[in-house]
């Protein structure tokens, strides 16, 4: 597959900011909420035996590979059921989709890293003293790495059904059950997959985070990678750390190789595509799956069943529909409809300031601002050095062919793998040679988040032209008027795409970046992300409140301000017609 | 078949069907528009883009609810799609992810007809419309002959007694449509289509006189019946016949009239039309205006050609090329006479000129002639910047028309304005300008 889906939060049209505001306003508001009721529950729950439970013998790695895998599952079937109803909750509703819509974007660019600590501490006072709560924690931490992203995709694919095949749907009398199993899905399904797929590295960065839960002084392990990788650091154990990093690139490559290689190449019989393009080869597994006869009977088998299922002639309730409705009570209506967001959306940012403001200042704020300031400051540097480095190699790979069919899965591989697995050694060298944290803890906010730019590169070269590159040769257009005039236009949009996630993945990772442990040496640098681990770590729920606050306005000011008007400009002019 | 003891199958009374446009009055799309199916007859509706035609089908077939009129279905008003109609659409409509057999047996899936039955039907339909063989086939594999087919067969195999056609033909190649054509006809003259009739909207003149018993022309904007012609010929036609093709310059000669004189068929002169600030452009290259001229200027017409000629030497069916027409008449570089189009002295003029000339031509005919153009050009010379925003020239268009003319006029009038360098436009700030030589002239 070499084709490059753009983020989907990316390719929908620009919001209008009153409702953004709102969104804003009301997910802070439920998370200064479940904060709140968080807080009083923290402290009576006996914390699990604070890693006891877990043992270094890589002996126990695949187990515990297994206990993280199995989680991941759960997460993923979690955000499907969300993005079949949230989305389409969205996508049939014009009043839902105001508010919807933009509360996902909100949530897309809230680090909910920030939050693991509420989301724990809530989920373990809903089944108090079970392990149940903390597995349940975890697997919504993986969920919301996911879940935005997905539902986003598939609302997006809800609103651009082809008006042909609806007409059709409508003309053959589908009912609602039908024409969501035989038009909607199927139609959203390749980008869903391919979006799936690229949630996935966000999930292994927040099971690997989640597993290991410090809250004031209390700590909680599951049995897992990321607990394993916690425990190490602890014992200052290096060989375990990498006997960590072997196991998950074991599991990693086995979740591409098994599961999303055989369903991206399965997704492409849905492309709603007039001609029949160049196929690529089956992937191994899917080849296996198509021609072994056994497996082949029971596919029929099952697909028969799901085709009766979904075949069946189940009715939605009706809404009438909007043309039979007066334009009158449509307006009042919207009318109401809006008064009750206005008033809930008030009740959330009188929640979250009274709570903030119970034991912080304006002085708080301040600091908290200007933190972010530098994190930013490191992001911009990141992303500039990132980009510097990669945008060179990328187009150098795209433009043959051959390097990049090889490097592509590569670069999409190194992007999935949970980058916080890697800083340990990058730990151990600071420690060891007594570096400034401020300066050599920053380069691990980008470890694993600049591979977007590599592969989003890799893509766009790889798509530009033949025509184009055989003018730019046949003018004897070269050096420093080739990279201005030809090529870094023709891929701005693939590199814009990149560049957006790794700052996104940026920020989030600058909460576990910008601190860092060995044993009993603790190092943090100056910045948004460790003041919200210190916060955490000291059980300072205000603190985190703010700190989140501070750093979802930076994400959304950033992204609103630079990268979509970018985004926007970059598809606009660089696409012919 | 006696058509007054024939069953009536669709009644549209005083149906109309206006847009809604906040702020302003509604644009009206159909207007007052009469129509009424019998069983046995072929009938085609002919027009214009943007004559509401495919609007009136999409009515018919319960798709759309009309802002006000009565639709009865065999005496019952119409509320929704009926299982009684089944549409066949000019893009094919074919669920890629779906094989033949299971496109076609989808109509039947939804009415809850069991596994066993649903195979025999779809079986049936698509022996029946020449596709055995290709049940397992998915649509990316087929030919756009057979993807139609495939539409057929799945309108058929529901057994409507109303088969609708948008533009069934109008996506597949010359030779491919004429087949698919001929085959539909022969299966309706040997009654071995299970239908009672068929309603076909078409914009191509002489699919309609090959293939309908009735046909109605629809004028534009908003769209109304102009005209009702009863096809007297039996099936198979044959196109060369001199009766045929006297129908189809009759036709062409309907539909170049200017609307008022329609009412009253056959006293027609061409008068100016009244051009204002709000009038449709369509958006033609200035290549091919001036291609065509060339062409008009040319032996064999020297000035003056048929329309059927002229379309069937072009290439261009009547859709295509009246657009082109009214835009040279628009410019009073051409005019239409009774199915003809003459070459004024105005086009003579242009195509006698070089490069620079025709500029020159061309800017003055926008001056006098495209009010919007001249506007533009106005407000340009008066602004101290020499800049205006394209923005409330749309905003001021929509108030008149559908956004997608809106946007294809101003399209059409910041194309030729940057032809005949009347002005120039920046697309990233959506601004006209005037290019500083521009201003000099006028300085």
């Amino acid at each position: 597959m070499s084709s490059t889906l753009t983020p989907a939060a990316m390719a929908y049209r620009r919001l209008p900011n009153i409702w953004d505001v709102a969104a804003f306003v009301a997910v802070l508001g439920m998370l200064a909420a479940v904060a709140a009721a968080a807080r009083g529950t923290v402290m009576p729950i006996a914390a699990l035996q604070a890693g006891g439970s877990i043992h270094l013998d890589p002996a126990y790695l695949p187990g515990y590979a297994l206990r993280t895998t199995m989680r991941m599952f759960a997460a993923l079937v979690a955000s499907l059921l969300f993005t079949f109803t949230y989305a389409t909750w969205a996508a049939k509703s014009r009043r839902a989709a105001r508010v919807l819509i933009p509360i996902l974007d909100i949530l897309q660019s809230v680090p909910i890293l920030g939050f693991l600590s509420f989301t724990v501490a809530f989920f373990l006072h809903l089944f108090p003293g079970n392990v149940l709560g903390l597995e349940l924690a975890a697997i919504f931490a993986i969920f919301t790495s996911q879940a935005w992203n997905m539902a986003f995709s598939f609302y997006q694919s809800l609103t651009t059904l082809p008006a042909d095949l609806e007409e059709a749907c409508r003309g053959f009398r589908l009912t609602g059950w039908q024409r969501f199993w035989r038009l909607e899905v199927p139609f959203a399904m390749p980008g869903l997959v391919w979006n799936t797929m690229l949630s996935m590295s966000g999930g292994w960065f927040f099971v690997v985070a989640s597993e290991a839960i410090t809250l004031g002084n209390k700590t909680w392990q599951l049995p897992g990678v990321g607990a394993y990788v916690a425990k190490a650091l602890e014992e200052r154990d290096i060989g375990a750390v990498f006997w960590a990093i072997g196991a998950m690139l074991l599991v990693i490559l086995a979740y591409d190789q098994l599961l999303f290689r055989p369903l991206v190449a399965w997704s492409a019989k849905f492309r709603v595509e007039t001609t029949a393009s160049a196929t690529a080869e089956d992937p191994w597994m899917l080849a296996m799956l198509r021609r072994t006869a056994l497996l082949r009977r029971g596919g029929e088998e099952l697909s028969h069943f799901l085709g009766f299922i979904t075949g069946l002639p189940l009715r939605f309730p009706r809404r009438r529909r909007a043309e039979a409705r007066s334009p009158a009570s449509t307006r009042l209506g919207d009318i109401v409809f809006g008064a009750v967001v206005a008033a809930v959306v008030a009740f959330a940012l009188w929640r979250t300031v009274s709570f903030v403001a119970q034991t912080l200042h304006w002085s708080d704020l301040l600091r908290a601002v200007l933190l972010g300031f530098i994190t930013l400051a490191r992001v911009i540097v990141l992303i500039t050095l990132a980009s510097l480095v990669w945008v060179p190699v990328g187009v150098w790979l795209g433009l043959r062919p051959a390097w990049s069919r090889r490097v592509q899965p590569l670069a999409q591989f190194l992007a999935a793998f949970p980058a916080n697995l890697l800083f340990p050694p990058f730990v151990v060298v600071i420690v060891t040679f007594h570096l400034n944290p401020d300066i050599f803890l920053t380069p691990l906010m980008i470890l694993g988040t600049q591979w977007y730019i590599l592969f989003n590169v890799v893509a766009g070269a790889a798509a530009f032209p033949g025509d184009l590159q055989e003018v730019a040769k046949n003018l004897r257009v070269g050096g420093l008027l080739w990279w201005r005039r030809v090529i870094f236009p023709g891929i701005l949009p693939y590199f814009v795409t990149g560049a957006l996630t790794a700052s996104g993945g940026s920020w989030n990772a600058a909460i576990v970046a910008e601190v860092a442990s060995w044993g009993d040496t603790k190092l943090a640098a100056h910045g948004l992300g460790a003041y919200i681990a210190q916060a955490t770590e000291a059980g300072d729920f205000h603190k985190i409140v703010l700190g989140v606050i501070v750093m979802s306005a930076f994400v959304v000011t950033f992204n609103r301000l630079l990268w979509r008007p970018l985004y926007d400009y970059a598809s606009r002019r660089t696409v012919l017609g | 078949m006696d058509a007054t003891i024939a069953d009536t199958l669709i009644e549209v009374h005083a149906c109309r069907q206006s847009y809604h446009k906040e702020a302003s009055a509604d644009l009206l799309v159909l207007d007052n528009v009469e129509l009424t199916l019998r069983e046995g007859e072929i009938v085609g509706l002919l027009g214009r883009s943007g004559s509401g035609k495919s609007t009136l089908l999409r009515i018919i077939a319960g798709l759309l609810r009309p802002t006000a009129g009565d639709v009865r279905w065999r005496g019952r008003p119409l509320t929704g799609p009926v299982p009684g109609i089944a549409m066949v659409f000019q893009s094919f409509a074919l669920f890629p992810w779906l094989t033949v057999a299971e496109n076609v047996e989808l109509g039947l899936e939804a009415q809850g007809v069991a596994r066993a039955e649903r195979k025999k039907r779809a079986e049936e339909a698509i022996d029946l419309i020449g596709l055995g063989g290709y049940e397992s086939a998915y649509p990316k594999e087929l030919s756009g002959g057979m993807r139609q087919r495939v539409g057929l067969a799945r309108a058929l195999v529901v057994h409507p007694d109303l088969l609708l056609m948008d533009e069934p033909f109008s996506a597949l190649d010359v030779l491919t449509a004429e087949t698919l054509r001929t085959d539909l006809i022969d299966l309706w003259s040997e009654r071995k289509l299970p239908l009672k009739s068929i309603l076909m909207v078409t914009h191509n003149i002489e699919e309609a006189v090959l293939m309908c018993d009735r046909i109605l022309v629809f004028s534009s904007n908003p769209g109304r019946v102009a005209h009702e012609l009863r096809v007297p010929f039996a099936h198979p036609r044959n196109r060369l016949d001199p009766a045929f093709r006297q129908m189809v310059d009759d036709i062409y000669a309907v539909m170049t009239r200017r609307a008022p004189s329609l009412a009253t068929p056959g006293t027609v002169a061409a008068q100016a039309p009244e051009v204002t600030i709000n009038t449709k452009l369509h958006a033609v290259s200035t290549n091919v205006l001036a291609g065509l001229m060339e062409t008009l200027a040319a032996p064999p017409y020297d000035g003056r050609a048929d329309l059927p000629a002229l379309a069937a030497a072009l290439q261009l069916e009547a859709d295509e090329l009246l657009p082109f027409g009214e835009t040279l008449q628009l410019l009073h570089f051409a005019e239409f006479e009774e199915g003809d189009i003459r070459l004024t002295e105005g086009g003579r003029a242009f195509v006698q000129a070089d490069t620079d000339d025709r500029k020159r031509h061309f800017a003055e005919a926008l001056r006098q002639h495209v009010p919007l153009a001249s506007a533009i050009r106005r407000t340009l010379d008066e602004r101290w910047n020499h800049r205006a925003s394209s923005v409330r020239f749309l905003d001021e268009l929509e108030d008149h028309m559908s956004p997608e003319y809106a946007e294809e006029t101003l399209h059409a009038v910041i194309s030729w304005g940057r032809y005949g360098e009347l002005y120039a436009y920046d697309e990233e700030a959506a601004q006209f300008f005037l290019e500083a030589e521009a201003v000099d002239a006028t300085g």
